[in-house]
């Protein structure tokens, strides 16, 4: 049961300002996108139409602090078919991007985060690639590219993690 | 810009987790005549933190296409989503639109001395292929077809989807770009049940249940087809389909034992270049490809 009292009915206003949120109003709820997700059909947790559903009613909290907004594998076949071109996978990543401001970021985006400030890649290029590549006659790679903690310094995402409007 | 000649971007996953990607990629572009440039500097795509601070991921993005600009040159990736993702830069830059915004992130380059102007711009490897090389190059360029061999392809999400930042090269739905490139090597293409169902991999750190659940589907109806293989063009659709199928043995006791190729590593078989030295093909595998071991059976 919905209480509607707890409903921020400005949330979908919100949502709207955010990147990726753009469309969100013009969502009719065909069901389109839930029909075609990979992810919906083998998790049932994971249904985008009532995520969106529930972003439109205003159930904020729900939606920000919920795991399933990091279930979206991201593979663009909702995006492709929606006749209302809500583009549903950006909607995730302005969901995601509101979880994290509100501090609820997932324990694995924290790493990934981690290793781009301390390497400038996901993966670490070690020694081990490096004498792989010389034999092959790759050219090497930089074990660290440092320029992407300034990029990512500059642009706030520690900010935007501890919670501060780092957007505003 | 320059005519074939372009920066090689490999992303977090190609180099440490898929080396023989790349390394058949070096050798089969040596041989078509594309130029490779190294740009040492080259880092994440940007991709992985989209979901975390826009800002910083599209900054990330931009970095990486800056560098390529300063050079003069337009970039050729390997990994599917780094494509998606660059090129979705490139599209927001390119257009007369969002001067704020690229306004803002050009901002976040100055301290590199950098600046991007939407000029670089990013194709997948596979499409490279495709527009700059053409089939009737690539048939020429095969000496020792792959016949009878029956392969499946795996597209991946981000090679062609969103299609709105792909220019239409191919179908977002019924795509046919790959299918064009395996027939090139003389082996056969195979359709299957819900070919296009995604890999899974973007959503592995957070819940490994369901993506091994896609992915076995897949394999399933891999394995339906019969096909001797499949091919794919993205290193974490790799890591999906070809380390996975260990665990899937362990957990469900189902061995689908279906050898996994990257596109390049066919392409070069077929152009005669050396499977183990060119092109990191295990003997094993081998046998699949020249149909060596189902002879024996």
């Amino acid at each position: 049961m919905i209480e509607t009292n707890n409903l921020d009915k400005d949330f979908k206003y919100e949502f709207a300002k955010e990147h990726g949120g753009e469309n969100i109003k013009h969502c009719f709820t065909c069901g389109t996108c839930s029909v075609v997700c990979p992810v919906f059909d083998l998790e049932e947790n994971f249904d985008p139409r009532k995520i969106i559903r529930m972003i439109i009613l205003g159930m904020r909290d729900e939606v920000l602090k919920s795991e399933t907004i990091w279930l979206c594998s991201g593979c663009y076949s909702c995006y492709e078919l929606c006749p209302r071109d809500v583009k549903i996978t950006n909607v995730f990543s302005a969901a995601r991007n509101m979880a994290v401001r509100e501090g609820h970021t997932p324990p694995a985006m924290r790493t990934s985060v981690d290793f781009l400030n301390k390497l400038g890649r996901l993966l670490e290029v070690s020694d081990f690639e490096n004498t792989v590549r010389e034999k092959k006659e790759i050219p090497t790679l930089e074990l660290t590219i440092p320029q992407v903690k300034e990029i990512l310094k500059k642009a706030g995402i520690q900010e935007a993690m501890d919670g501060g409007e780092a957007n505003e | 810009m320059s005519e074939n000649r372009y920066a090689i971007f490999l992303g977090c996953t190609v180099p440490v987790r898929a080396f023989n990607y790349e390394l058949s990629m070096r050798r089969v572009s040596e041989k078509l005549g594309i130029e490779l440039v190294d740009i040492p500097q080259f880092a994440c795509c940007g991709y992985p933190i989209e979901g975390v601070h826009h800002d910083s991921s599209l900054s990330v993005a931009a970095m990486n296409l800056a560098l390529a600009e300063k050079q003069g040159l337009d970039i050729i990736a390997l990994c599917s989503a780094c494509t998606g993702h660059l090129t979705k830069v490139q599209k927001l830059f390119e257009s007369e639109d969002n001067a704020e915004e690229k306004e803002h992130i050009n901002n976040i380059l100055k301290n590199l001395g950098l600046e991007y102007t939407g000029k670089t711009k990013v194709r997948h490897f596979a499409r490279v292929l495709l527009e700059d090389i053409g089939l009737d190059k690539l048939k020429e360029a095969v000496t020792q077809p792959l016949e009878g061999v029956r392969i499946a392809p795996h597209y991946g999400c981000h090679y062609v989807k969103p299609s709105d930042i792909f220019d239409g090269f191919d179908d977002p739905i019924h795509p046919e770009s790959l299918d064009m490139l395996i027939e090139a090597t003389g082996a056969t293409y195979l359709d299957y049940k819900n070919r296009m169902q995604c890999c899974g991999g973007g959503i592995l750190a957070i819940n490994e249940e369901t993506p091994t659940n896609m992915v076995k589907a897949k394999l399933e109806n891999i394995k339906t087809v019969e096909a001797d293989a499949m091919t794919l063009i993205c290193p974490f659709c790799n890591i999906m389909y070809d380390e996975m199928q260990k665990a899937i043995k362990e957990k469900f006791d189902i061995d689908y034992n279906i050898p996994v190729f990257f596109y390049p590593q066919l392409l070069g078989l077929a152009m005669g270049m050396d499977p183990k030295k060119d092109l990191g093909i295990k003997k094993k595998q081998l046998a699949v490809l020249l149909k060596t071991e189902s002879e024996s059976e």
